[in-house]
């Protein structure tokens, strides 16, 4: 997995809903892809474009909807998404986060997450931070067209901030941290495990032989 | 020793060790594989030259892309060729690894949440995994039931363990006794309608009360697989009689004394009482009313009684406007063109027979443009066909299909037309999900039938 830096700074682009779910995130034409790139130009699929989008289809050429805000050209830099309770909900294709990553997103905020997508950003390094209600208003009713808000991520220390409006200190789960700073390859990491993994087949065998029943 | 719960029980029993940042390895007992989140897991696989650890315990078959008519042509009946090649991929995979799949040509084929319990495969206490969020579905057996992102799908065949942590309890309680005509599909949809689609953040729901308890394995199936809608990890219900002889002589069920010394096991995994939850809901069962979401997420949903709700939230508005649909307009007024009878949620037999009582010398309503009905299985499919429901359904009016996911989620090309309202049994109502701008209302397969008929919807307690 690829590692990110301890302290980054990001631009912000507020998404303006709750519920949001990864079938709007990225539809269901595109999961029939077998490969993890090449999602971003489908990111959002139908909130974006004017037509309906297949893999394959030439995202340059069709018409944004201008009332969509990713494609509002004041938010063109933008690699940290804001938005409101849980975001992500739904179905379990990673497909959305390849797609967010693909695209350029590095970071996602929000008021809460759905269970699986929160997982499935930190299995491919996208940091997920879940912050207060009073701290995510106030993103929201700064954000700017003019002057897009900046913030930075000081991740050893947990905390995000920007130059003046807000700071806060989020969780992060211990092994969630370790695997974004160093980089971890998870299943080489679990691997090391395998003499603890052995002795519970062991057991399970003798205590409960019709679990493996090869 | 401390009182524990069904869920806290399962997870002592499949704790395989803390890694040393913290996070615990979960052992996995089975694992359920379909052709959309795993081409990128088993390419993850070859790269580093892995294998999957225990083979044994992974069933995998196509089941979001395929066609569910033309199916005696086998793949030549997958006219899109990018479906085409993620079934054909999930062959390879298969054959290269050594992985038992029920293929497309294979009676036995369907959606992998039907087939897991209609084999044996799903059993009680056991952790069970797919790259699939309606996994959940699985708890209706007392099992720890989960769905995972490919990246864990990778995980699990090469290690057999999920890297997790403990979730919370949380139990929802009904009891009493429900009004006929009201099912499990309208439980689970006024839980989500009660608590929201995060009310279940972080927690593992078991449901418990006399109705849960009341329920057949079906209804008990039906009523988990909308635990992700509800935000939780898994739902489950605590194994009883009923689970045991469900399971019992199914191909992949253990059998003579093996299959007593699991059912002395799974009589020792209910919650004990006075285990420690860390929430707990408790619903009436007389407020239970048959249930149709008017909206684009599930807890968009009131009762057939109900009339579109005036709002100001925003979320709301943009829902109705998708929907098209206004504030003060009766449920019992919204009318359909579309039937969508089958998916994970409610393909199963029970659902077919419900369904098709009420269709039986009837014909669906001029209004209706399309009505199909899609078993859950190729077994299932089989079983229907020698009650006789399929002449039911076909004289009726309906379609008449092979299983798959189908208009669940349209990957396929049963798929509603833009602005077109469905009737549908699935559980997922969000903007798009049956087709590019199509309209969807979750209800019980009852519900839906009832609905072909009058061509809107109206009220099952009234037939
Ligand atoms: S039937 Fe629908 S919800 Fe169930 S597995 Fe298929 S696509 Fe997913």
């Amino acid at each position: 997995m690829a590692k990110i830096s301890n302290k980054f700074s990001g631009k912000i682009v507020c998404l303006d809903k709750a519920n949001v779910d990864t079938d709007q995130i990225i539809p269901k034409q595109f999961l029939k892809s077998i490969k993890k790139t090449g999602l971003g130009p489908f990111l959002f699929d139908s909130w974006r474009y004017e037509d309906e989008g297949y893999l394959g289809k030439d995202s340059s050429k069709r018409t944004l909807k201008d009332d969509f805000v990713l494609n509002n050209k004041a938010f063109s830099e933008a690699n940290v998404l804001v938005a409101k309770e849980n975001f992500g909900c739904g179905s379990s294709r990673e497909h959305a986060v390849w797609a967010l990553k693909d695209f350029g997103i590095t970071t996602i905020i929000a008021a809460s997450f759905g269970d699986i997508f929160f997982n499935n950003c930190f299995k491919n390094g996208i940091l997920a931070i879940q912050i207060s209600k009073k701290n995510l208003d106030i993103i929201f009713s700064n954000q700017s067209e003019i002057k897009p808000i900046e913030i930075l991520v000081d991740l050893v220390n947990q905390k995000i901030f920007d130059e003046k409006l807000f700071e806060e200190n989020f969780e992060i789960e211990s092994y969630r941290k370790k695997c974004l700073i160093e980089g971890l390859d998870e299943i080489g990491y679990s691997l090391k495990y395998e003499k603890e993994i052995s002795k519970y087949e062991q057991k399970l065998r003798k205590e409960r032989s019709w679990v493996i029943n090869d | 020793m401390a009182k524990r719960t069904l869920y806290d029980k399962i997870w002592d029993d499949h704790y395989v060790t803390t890694r040393d940042d913290g996070s615990d390895l979960m052992y996995v007992d089975r694992h359920l594989v379909h052709e959309v989140t795993s081409p990128q897991a088993f390419e993850g696989l070859r790269q580093n030259n892995l294998k999957p650890r225990r083979v044994s315990s992974i069933l995998a078959t196509p089941d979001h892309n395929v066609p569910t008519t033309s199916r005696d042509i086998n793949l030549d009946g997958i006219k899109d060729p990018i479906s085409k090649l993620q079934v054909i991929t999930l062959d390879e995979n298969c054959n290269e690894f050594g992985i038992t799949q029920f293929k497309l040509d294979d009676s036995r084929q369907g959606i992998v949440h039907v087939i897991g319990p209609e084999q044996g495969l799903t059993l009680p206490g056991m952790t069970i995994v797919c790259g699939d969020s309606h996994t959940s579905t699985h708890g209706a057996f007392g099992s720890l039931a989960m769905g995972i992102g490919t990246s864990e799908v990778e995980h699990v065949l090469a290690t057999q363990c999920l890297v997790t942590k403990k979730q919370k309890n949380m139990l929802i309680n009904i009891n009493g006794v429900i009004e006929d005509g009201v099912t499990a599909k309208d439980i689970t949809m006024f839980i989500i309608g009660k608590i929201g689609t995060a009310g279940g953040t972080g927690h593992v729901i078991e449901y418990g009360g006399e109705v849960i308890r009341a329920l057949s394995m079906e209804g008990r199936m039906t009523l988990c697989n909308m635990a992700i809608e509800a935000g939780a990890r898994a739902g489950m219900v605590a194994p009883d009689e009923k689970t045991f002889a469900y399971v019992k002589d199914r191909p992949l069920a253990p059998k003579g004394e093996l299959f007593d010394d699991a059912v002395e096991y799974w009589k020792s995994l209910p919650s004990d009482e006075g285990a420690k939850f860390d929430e707990i809901f408790n619903f009436k069962s007389e407020d239970i009313l048959p249930q149709v979401t008017w909206g684009t997420s599930p807890e968009m949903v009131g009762s057939i009684e109900d009339t579109i709700p005036h709002s100001s939230d925003k979320n709301i508005i943009s829902a109705l406007n998708y929907m098209g649909l206004k504030p003060g307009t009766m449920i019992k007024d919204i009318e359909l063109d579309q039937i969508f009878i089958g998916s994970c949620t409610n393909s199963r037999i029970e659902d077919l027979r419900v369904a098709s009582e009420i269709l039986k010398n009837n014909k669906i309503s001029k209004r209706i443009k399309r009505a199909i009905v899609v078993p859950g299985s190729g077994l299932v499919k089989k079983q229907a066909e020698a009650e006789g429901l399929d002449e039911i359904f076909i004289e009726a009016g309906f379609e008449w299909r092979d299983a798959g996911c189908s208009m669940c989620l349209g990957m396929n090309p049963d798929q509603l037309n833009e602005l077109e309202r469905c009737a549908s049994t699935s559980n997922r109502n969000f903007e798009g999900r049956q087709g590019y701008k199509g309209r969807t209302h979750l209800v019980s397969p009852a519900m839906a039938a009832l609905a072909s008929l009058e061509g809107r919807f109206s009220d099952i307690r009234d037939l």
